[in-house]
Order: C-alpha cells, then sequence, then structure tokens
C-alpha cells in the first residue's frame, strides 16, 4: 500500500488520494478519577478509576503507564507498568489490581476515592481471541492472575469455554476466582500451602482437560516453570498458546529498548521489546 | 488578540517549522499513538550503525532522583533495514527527517553518511560522536577537538546534507570542541548527550546496570547542559541545538535565551509521551503572552551585563584560553 501523505491540517494531499481522516490520538495519558481503591486480601489491591473512551477501550493482556503519585520521601520518576485487571467501555472504566512492593506502587497506596491519577493507554499487544475457539485454558500465578482476569469476560462474549488454573502460595491469595466464576468459568486453584501448585501436578490436570477435550488454547502469565509445562504440552498435542510476559520498562511505548527479552523464532534467537511487540507473545517463541 | 506567533527556526539553512524535536534515541513511530507527527519541528532517529548490534545487558535503566541513567547500547538493526523499513515510514509525513549515525571509526562515519546520502527523504545528517572511538582507545570522538576535527571533516566531505554534530558533556572543554566541529564544516552543534553516572544497589552491592556506566538524562541535568550551551553558542558561529533535560516550554525557552537555535525533547517523552507537542503549544503561548513575535528572538537573549562580561572568563574556557 502506497503510503499517503497527511497535511499538518489533517486534509489528504493529493498524492495520497484516499479520504484520510485527520490525525486522533489512540493511546492517550490523561487525569482519570480514583472511583475505588481497597485491599481484596492480605497482598493485593484493587483499584477503579474513571477514564476517556479511548483508555476504557483496552484489551485483555494490555497494560498503563501510571504516573505514581509520591509517597512521603520518595520519588519515583518513571511511570510504573501496570496490567489491566477490567475495562469496562459503558461506564468508562479501568481497573487494576496491585500488590504495594515499591515506591511506585506505595504511592498508588495512599490514593483515595476522587483522587486523579495519571494513566497512560493503553499499551501492547494483548490476548488475542480467534472466534473459533470452543474451549480455552488460563494458567496464571502471583500477579498473573491480574492480567489474565479480563479474558474471562472476552471468553464468553467470543463465545468459548474457560477452565482457569490459578496458582497462588496460599488459598487467601488467590485473587479473580469470583470474577471467573461469575463468567462461568471453571476454576481449579493450586496452592504452594497445599501442595497441590508443583508443575507435576498442573501437568496432570492439564493432561486430564486435554484428554475431556477441553483446552483447544493455552493463555498464561506469572510462572515460568507452569509456561514450561504448557510449551511441552502444546509441543506433545500441537495447541497453541499466548504468554504475556513481564520486564522492567521505561517509556511503555517502544522507544527506549530497554524492555527487551529473547525470543526463539524459528530456531533463532531474536530481541523484542515487551512493551510494543508484547506484552503477550507466542506460547512457543517465548523463553524463560 | 491579534498577533501571530512564527516559532519557525532555521537551523544551518534547514527550516524547521517549530523549534521542537525528539532526542535520538527517545523516539519511534509508536509514539505517533500519542501525537500527530506533522506538528512536530523535525523528526530525529535512534542511531543506527552499520553494524548489527544487540545492544547491553539489562537491567538498561534506573531512575534516580529527577533523572534517569540508561545504558541501552544502541542496538541497531543495520543499515538495510533502516532503508527499506524506517526510511519509508517517515515519507508519509511533512516532518523533515534527521538521521542519527555513529561509526566506531572515521571511515565508518564517513562511508554511513555517504551511503545514506544516496536516499531520498533524509533533510539532515546528526552524527552522534559521543560514542567510543575505536582508533583512541576508546575514548569517544567528542572529547576532543582532534578527533572530532577529523570526524567531521570526513563527514563533511562524504556528504552534502546538513551535518549536525551531537558532542558530549563529558569532557572539560566543550566550547572547544564545538569549535573544532565548526572549522571542519558542520552545519549545527547538538549540545549535548548524557552525562557519565553510576548507581549501586545496595541490597546486591552490584551495579544497578548491566553495562556498570550509563547515561544520565532528566530534568536533573539541565542546569549543567544550559551552561554548556551557553558556552557553545557564545563561541560558534553555527546553530547550536541544546538537548539536555528539556520537559516544559520554561526550559525551551531558557536554553533558547542561552543560545540555542532549536531543542531536543528526550527523557520528558518517557514520563509524558506528548511532552514535545505540549511544549510546542505553551511555547507559542509563552511568546504570545510576552509579545515577541518570532520565537527566533529568543536565541541569545539573556541579559547579561556589560560589567558581569569581564568576570565571565574563569568560566568560558575559550575565551580564557
Amino acid at each position: 500500500m502506497e503510503p499517503m501523505t497527511v497535511r499538518p491540517d489533517g486534509q489528504q494531499d493529493a498524492a495520497g488520494g484516499c479520504a484520510c481522516a485527520p490525525w486522533k490520538a489512540s493511546v492517550v495519558a490523561e487525569l482519570a478519577e480514583v472511583v475505588q481503591n481497597r485491599a481484596v486480601n492480605g497482598e493485593y489491591r484493587h483499584m477503579v478509576v474513571h477514564c476517556s473512551a479511548e483508555a476504557a477501550a483496552a484489551q485483555p493482556g494490555q497494560f498503563f503507564q501510571l504516573l505514581c503519585p509520591m509517597p512521603p520521601g520518595e520519588a519515583p520518576f518513571l511511570r510504573r507498568p501496570m496490567s489491566l485487571y477490567g475495562a469496562f467501555p459503558d461506564r468508562r472504566q479501568v481497573e487494576f489490581l496491585y500488590k504495594v512492593t515499591g515506591a511506585g506502587t506505595r504511592g498508588l497506596d495512599m490514593l483515595k476515592p476522587g483522587d486523579r491519577l495519571d494513566i497512560m493507554g493503553p499499551l501492547g499487544t494483548g490476548y488475542r481471541l480467534d472466534p473459533g475457539l470452543r474451549h480455552i485454558v488460563a494458567v496464571g500465578r502471583g500477579a498473573g492472575l491480574a492480567t489474565l482476569a479480563p479474558l474471562a469476560r472476552a471468553a464468553r462474549l467470543n463465545g468459548s469455554k474457560i477452565t482457569a488454573i490459578f496458582s497462588a502460595r496460599r488459598p487467601d491469595l488467590v485473587v479473580s476466582v469470583d470474577l471467573f466464576r461469575a463468567e462461568g468459568a471453571e476454576v481449579i486453584t493450586v496452592t504452594d500451602q497445599e501442595q497441590t501448585s508443583g508443575p507435576a501436578n498442573v501437568e496432570r490436570i492439564l493432561r486430564g482437560l486435554i484428554a475431556e477435550g477441553r483446552c483447544n488454547a493455552f493463555y498464561t502469565c506469572g510462572s515460568s516453570r507452569l509456561m514450561r509445562v504448557q510449551q511441552r504440552l502444546a509441543q506433545e498435542y500441537g495447541l497453541p498458546g499466548q504468554v504475556a510476559m513481564e520486564q522492567q520498562m521505561a517509556c511503555g511505548i517502544g522507544l527506549c529498548y530497554c524492555c527487551v527479552r529473547d525470543f526463539n523464532v524459528d530456531g533463532a534467537i531474536v530481541n523484542r521489546r515487551v512493551c510494543w511487540d508484547g506484552p503477550v507473545f507466542d506460547l512457543m517463541e517465548a523463553l524463560p | 488578540m491579534s498577533m501571530n506567533v512564527d516559532l519557525a527556526v532555521d537551523i544551518g539553512g534547514l527550516r524547521l517549522k517549530n523549534p521542537v524535536m525528539p532526542a535520538s534515541g527517545t523516539f519511534a513511530e509508536g509514539l505517533d499513538k500519542v501525537m500527530d507527527f506533522n506538528r512536530l519541528g523535525a523528526f530525529v532517529t535512534k542511531t543506527i550503525t552499520r553494524e548489527l548490534r544487540d545492544g547491553n545487558p539489562l537491567p538498561r535503566v534506573v531512575e534516580q532522583p529527577g533523572s534517569l541513567i540508561n545504558a541501552i547500547g544502541i542496538p541497531s538493526k543495520g543499515v538495510s533495514h533502516f532503508v527499506e523499513r524506517t526510511l519509508p515510514h517517515y515519507r508519509r509525513y511533512d516532518t523533515p527527517l534527521v538521521v542519527s549515525i555513529s561509526a566506531p571509526t572515521t571511515e565508518g562515519f564517513a562511508s554511513l553518511a555517504a551511503e545514506l546520502s544516496a536516499f531520498p527523504g533524509i533533510a539532515a545528517i546528526e552524527a552522534n560522536i559521543s560514542c567510543p572511538n575505536i582508533e583512541e582507545d576508546g575514548k569517544a570522538f567528542a572529547m576532543h577537538a582532534g578527533a572530532t576535527e577529523r570526524v567531521t571533516r570526513a563527514l563533511r566531505e562524504a556528504t552534502r546534507l546538513p551535518l549536525w554534530v551531537k558532542l558530549t558533556p563529558n569532557t572539560g572543554n566543550v566550547p572547544e570542541v564545538a569549535q573544532a566541529a565548526e572549522a571542519s564544516g558542520a552545519d549545527a552543534v547538538v549540545v549535548a548527550n548524557t552525562i557519565l553516572a553510576m548507581a549501586i544497589d545496595l541490597r546486591t552491592f552490584k551495579p544497578c546496570l548491566g553495562n556498570i556506566m550509563g547515561g544520565l538524562s532528566g530534568p536533573a541535568i539541565k542546569p549543567i547542559v544550559l551552561r554548556q550551551v551557553f558556552q557553545c553558542a557564545k563561541a560558534v558561529r553555527i546553530p547550536v541545538i541544546g538537548c539536555g533535560g528539556i520537559a516544559t516550554a520554561e526550559d525551551a525557552v531558557e536554553y533558547m535565551l542561552a543560545g540555542a537555535s532549536a531543542v531536543q525533547v528526550g527523557t520528558a517523552t518517557f514520563v509524558q509521551p506528548a511532552a514535545m507537542t505540549t511544549i510546542i503549544d505553551a511555547l507559542a503561548e509563552f511568546c504570545l503572552r510576552r509579545e515577541i513575535p518570532r520565537v527566533a528572538d529568543l536565541v541569545g537573549g539573556v541579559l547579561i551585563e556589560e560589567a558581569d562580561e569581564r568576570d565571565l572568563a574563569w568560566l568560558d574556557p575559550v575565551a580564557a584560553s
């Protein structure tokens, strides 16, 4: 396709020859209003913000860059990447689930309903749900459960059944179980405390689902060990899969090459930007 | 109000519709999701090299108060990727494209500039001579006037495109290096680059960056680089492009008053992605409010009493020598 030439006023150039619309932002940095920010268990906090239509159009697996308020005595300089926990275009809200671990999240922790938070997004390439998928499996651990959460509703809207295997250290730390069940998903929880979270047990569960025809694709986030189990099974049974990856970020929009990771693409090691080429990647190309 | 502010500036014969452009390494195609690219004064690409480069080991950035240290390491997909993929992408805009290049040798710089000059769609070359020169024991070209003179002359002979030379702040006499670039045919100097820096993790006692050292950028370095721009603008007749910690229109005005003809915005984009277009709008408002008809009227406008000039010698190495 010929590149089109756009004049600063947005009118098309004669050489371009197509009726192109004026430029419009698809990623915005805006001051969203905090609607809710409270603890859901001993570790995780749930924040809901009211935002623009562009931000609320975020897709599962995408993320936002949050400019966190400064906690006393600390001055986080960069934005903090945060997975989308939920997006609701109808009421123009996005939700985040976070654990207080550093200066940025300590700043988020201070926010109260009515406060403003500078959010930038939606960013990155999210999970793809092909229309024909009958039954998918979501496997997550720790903070990865938050990243997987928007898949529950997306799968229902896509007509795909979903089985979730959620892993955590203790049963009280498993999040989004109710959210998945409300969307008609079956949720299996495995924990370190109950000694059910080892790769061998998860593999046994997954093999059972595959045997019953309840796994046409893998969706995962939050555990290298569980990712490797799924890669092996995907290889063995010829199943597709997608994984959301993490990496320290600076710009969040593909400019700085801070968040690169190695991927195995047809046997060659290739460098990719997690913020721009991902954070969701093909399961078989991901390296732990 | 009826007054129109003229934002256009002239950089050694290249006319820019406004003086705001990205700093190399902080700009890519993806930013068009955030801002209208036709509004920028110029595009400046990430530095391209002839050789394929992976970049540095991770971690590549670490935050500091009001700043950032990076050691990305100029990952590059080489010249053909640039010519086949990047260059065509930018032809759809009417904003001039400035291509940042780097090489480990004088001859490498010259041959890369010559090769690129054959392709349409490049408005100027920015030579990033802050990189290590393997012919001088890894010291950056721009640390010494001699190496700067040699590489600039080779570049001048290799290309007829406007030639901008990007200097390093990591040397004792930046104005002398700027003069060397001017004498060898540079059309403009970019002052400056990141300041060599380091941070150590107190939990692990290891350096925070995979490359051990990196370059400091962001608002914290603005006063240092502003001073260097002031010194360079006094030392050369070619335009000086200011680059160091600019995050607001006020920062840009300060740089222009110190002698910068245009400014580059880098790290600010990582925090506020629309920083450049915000600065352009606020720059026009500033000029309107202060009844300055042309933004170019700001250049070198810092008011220094004649009596003070005598005392400048101690901080102006060129005047002192």
